[in-house]
């Protein structure tokens, strides 16, 4: 290298002058996604804003707009969010842990991991047409709250499965050795210490995935969910709605009015999207607090 | 083996429900007629659970003549193979006419020289072997432009598809596929208001409640010209493009004290709703008739799998007594 001094200063000019047009780049990547994200909810507040009321929270749906509310949709989504939660903690969180922890490492388990990859990129209406042959079907559950958590579940476990996997291999392996050394057993290592200090990461997947799950409208029309509900679930093998369908059909009719409802009810969903996303932070910061090495 | 003991699981995990229940299903286009029923019934029958799906008519006549949905809705007769497929589930049904439907004609409002169109035009457009060989307008009548035209029209499941074609094209399913299709009316209506040279089919009242944004063409048939109203497609002046829409009820959920008592209910209201939902309600003597088929329980349909193209309801019922 044969730099004078001069052309190493212009050099390290024109360097802080690429790292600083990188970071305006950067920053405008950022702003791009949060105007896009307010002008979308300046526009629904536009349209529908004025339809939130308590009215709008506690009526059924209506052939009448200004009488049709959101009740069986908002009271839908949370059975069909609480029941996918559960199905997909307890099989993807297993699923995670036996993969990272007992699986022999071999062909098979690799063959494994990778379609679990190739999974996550299904597009949701396939899940829809499975559950559609297999839930709907095969096991006679019909277009039922059981089927809808099921047919989500199937679609996120995926995610979930990866990044619980994530969060327990991101562990100090001298956890694991600390504990043993201790003359902990694998399952008591795993109980006391893997799972507890990888909670944080393994919930910040879980909710993620929910927050997914919760706009799906696609697999749940397929398997026949698109329905007229005035009536709340009493158990799992009733019909439901959720607010993404409520909304699909409201979008659906001629008359203008519907569409307000349409963009209200997306208000609330989009508010259900924040909390689920708010809960995930409160829970990752309060699991750090509780680890202590 | 495997689905029945995985049922029976189900059952036994005790997730069955109790609820007095009414399945329906079917037509789109029927829809806003059994919702509104089907949410005046609730309101004054706490605990039963009415539920009406949208998986149009061809998917309906599927889950209902499997036992599944209690009630169809129906934009058309039961085709043939539909009452195969429920004669080998030993399924009975009434077929009950609650309301008139109409197809328009419907073009940009920026069309200045199609005011009327005979159904022999309409045939050469849409009928298959016009896919991709008649694309201009003046391949149907040499007296409009040299333009190519954008076509947009019912998707297949859609029973509105099913009775254009068989009003048309002469045979049900029977149509040129390269044009826009959607289930879904409205992106039918978006698409015709933003194309100057579209042409398309859709319910009538989706043309109802967009005048502004779309122009209804005249149908000219048997050498007559009539503009889509109700008033004519209760005349039964709006040939062939008007048709009654049904009901379908099994004879298993007749059985059933709450079915019995929704039907009820749904013939006495019928009329009062369709006029209230912008339909064409039947005329109070057609009702009558559909009330009297519904007391004397005879079940089967009238129309040996095809529909009749621009028939009264009146007519239609009186067949159905002999």
């Amino acid at each position: 290298m044969n730099l004078s001094t001069n052309s190493l200063g212009s050099s390290v000019k024109f360097r802080h002058f690429l790292s600083f047009i990188f970071k305006i780049l950067s920053l405008l990547g950022l702003l791009l996604g949060l105007i896009v994200l307010l002008v979308l909810i300046g526009d629904l507040i536009r349209r529908g804003g004025d339809r939130l009321s308590i009215d709008f929270f506690t009526n059924f749906a209506s052939r009448k707009a200004d009488r049709a509310g959101i009740l069986a949709a908002w009271v839908g989504t949370l059975w069909v969010m609480l029941i996918t939660a559960v199905l997909t903690i307890v099989v993807g969180v297993s699923a995670a842990i036996y993969l990272e922890e007992y699986a022999p490492k071999n062909r098979a388990t690799r063959l494994i991991e990778l379609n679990i990859l190739n999974l996550a990129a299904m597009p949701s209406i396939l899940y829809g047409l499975l559950a559609l042959g297999l839930f709907v079907h095969q096991m006679k559950l019909g277009s039922s709250l059981l089927t809808a958590g099921m047919t989500l579940s199937l679609l996120v476990l995926p995610v979930v499965i990866v990044a619980s996997r994530e969060a327990l291999r991101s562990l100090p392996f001298t956890l694991k050795e600390a504990s043993y050394a201790l003359g902990a057993t694998q399952f008591q290592t795993l109980v006391y210490h893997q799972i507890p200090a990888a909670l944080s990461g393994i919930m910040t997947g879980v909710i993620l995935a929910l927050s997914r799950a919760i706009g799906e409208t696609a697999p749940l029309i397929t398997i026949g969910a698109l329905t007229y509900i005035a009536f709340l679930p009493q158990s799992l093998m009733d019909s439901f709605t959720v607010l993404p369908i409520q909304l699909f059909n409201w979008l659906s009719r001629p008359q203008e009015e519907f569409h307000a409802n349409a963009a209200a009810a997306g208000l609330v969903l989009l508010f259900l999207t924040f909390l689920l996303n708010g809960v995930a932070i409160l829970i990752r910061i309060k699991a750090r607090k509780n680890i202590k090495w | 083996m495997m689905s029945k003991a995985l049922a029976l699981i189900v059952f036994f995990a005790g997730f069955q429900s109790f609820a007095e229940k009414v399945a329906i299903d079917g037509s789109s286009t029927v829809f806003p007629i059994t919702e509104g029923i089907a949410e005046e019934f609730q309101n004054a029958n706490k605990g039963i659970q009415v539920t009406v799906g949208i998986s149009g008519t061809g998917g309906g006549f599927k889950k209902f003549c499997r036992g599944e949905t209690d009630v169809q809705n129906a934009s058309r007769p039961i085709t043939e193979s539909e009452i195969k497929a429920c004669q080998e589930k030993g399924i009975r049904y009434l077929e009950l006419p609650v309301a008139y439907d109409a197809i328009a004609i419907v073009v940009n409002p920026a069309n200045k020289f199609l005011s009327e169109i005979t159904t022999e035009e309409l045939k050469k457009i849409w009928e298959p072997s016009a896919k991709g060989t008649v694309t201009k307008w003046n391949q149907v009548n040499n007296k409009w432009p040299a333009e190519e035209f954008k076509l947009y029209g019912a998707g297949s499941d859609s029973g509105t598809f099913d009775y254009f074609t068989e009003a048309i094209v002469g045979k049900s399913k029977s149509s040129r596929g390269d044009y826009s299709a959607s289930e879904d009316d409205n992106t039918l209506v978006m698409g015709i208001s933003k194309e100057k040279n579209a042409l398309g089919y859709i319910p009538l009242h989706y043309y109802m409640e967009n005048q502004k944004k779309l122009k209804a063409v005249a149908v000219v048939y048997k050498g007559k010209s009539q503009k889509p109203d109700l008033e004519a497609v209760k005349s039964g002046a709006y040939a062939p493009l008007s048709r009654p829409l049904f009901i379908y009820v099994s004879d298993q959920s007749l059985g059933k004290k709450h079915v019995e008592k929704f039907v009820t209910f749904y013939l006495k209201n019928a009329i009062k709703m369709a006029e209230e939902v912008n339909y064409i309600a039947l005329p109070k003597i057609a009702m009558d008739m559909t009330q009297e088929h519904f007391q004397s329980k005879k079940w089967g349909t009238v129309f040996k799998g095809h529909a009749e193209v621009g028939m009264k309801v009146e007519d239609l019922m009186k067949k159905e007594k002999q």
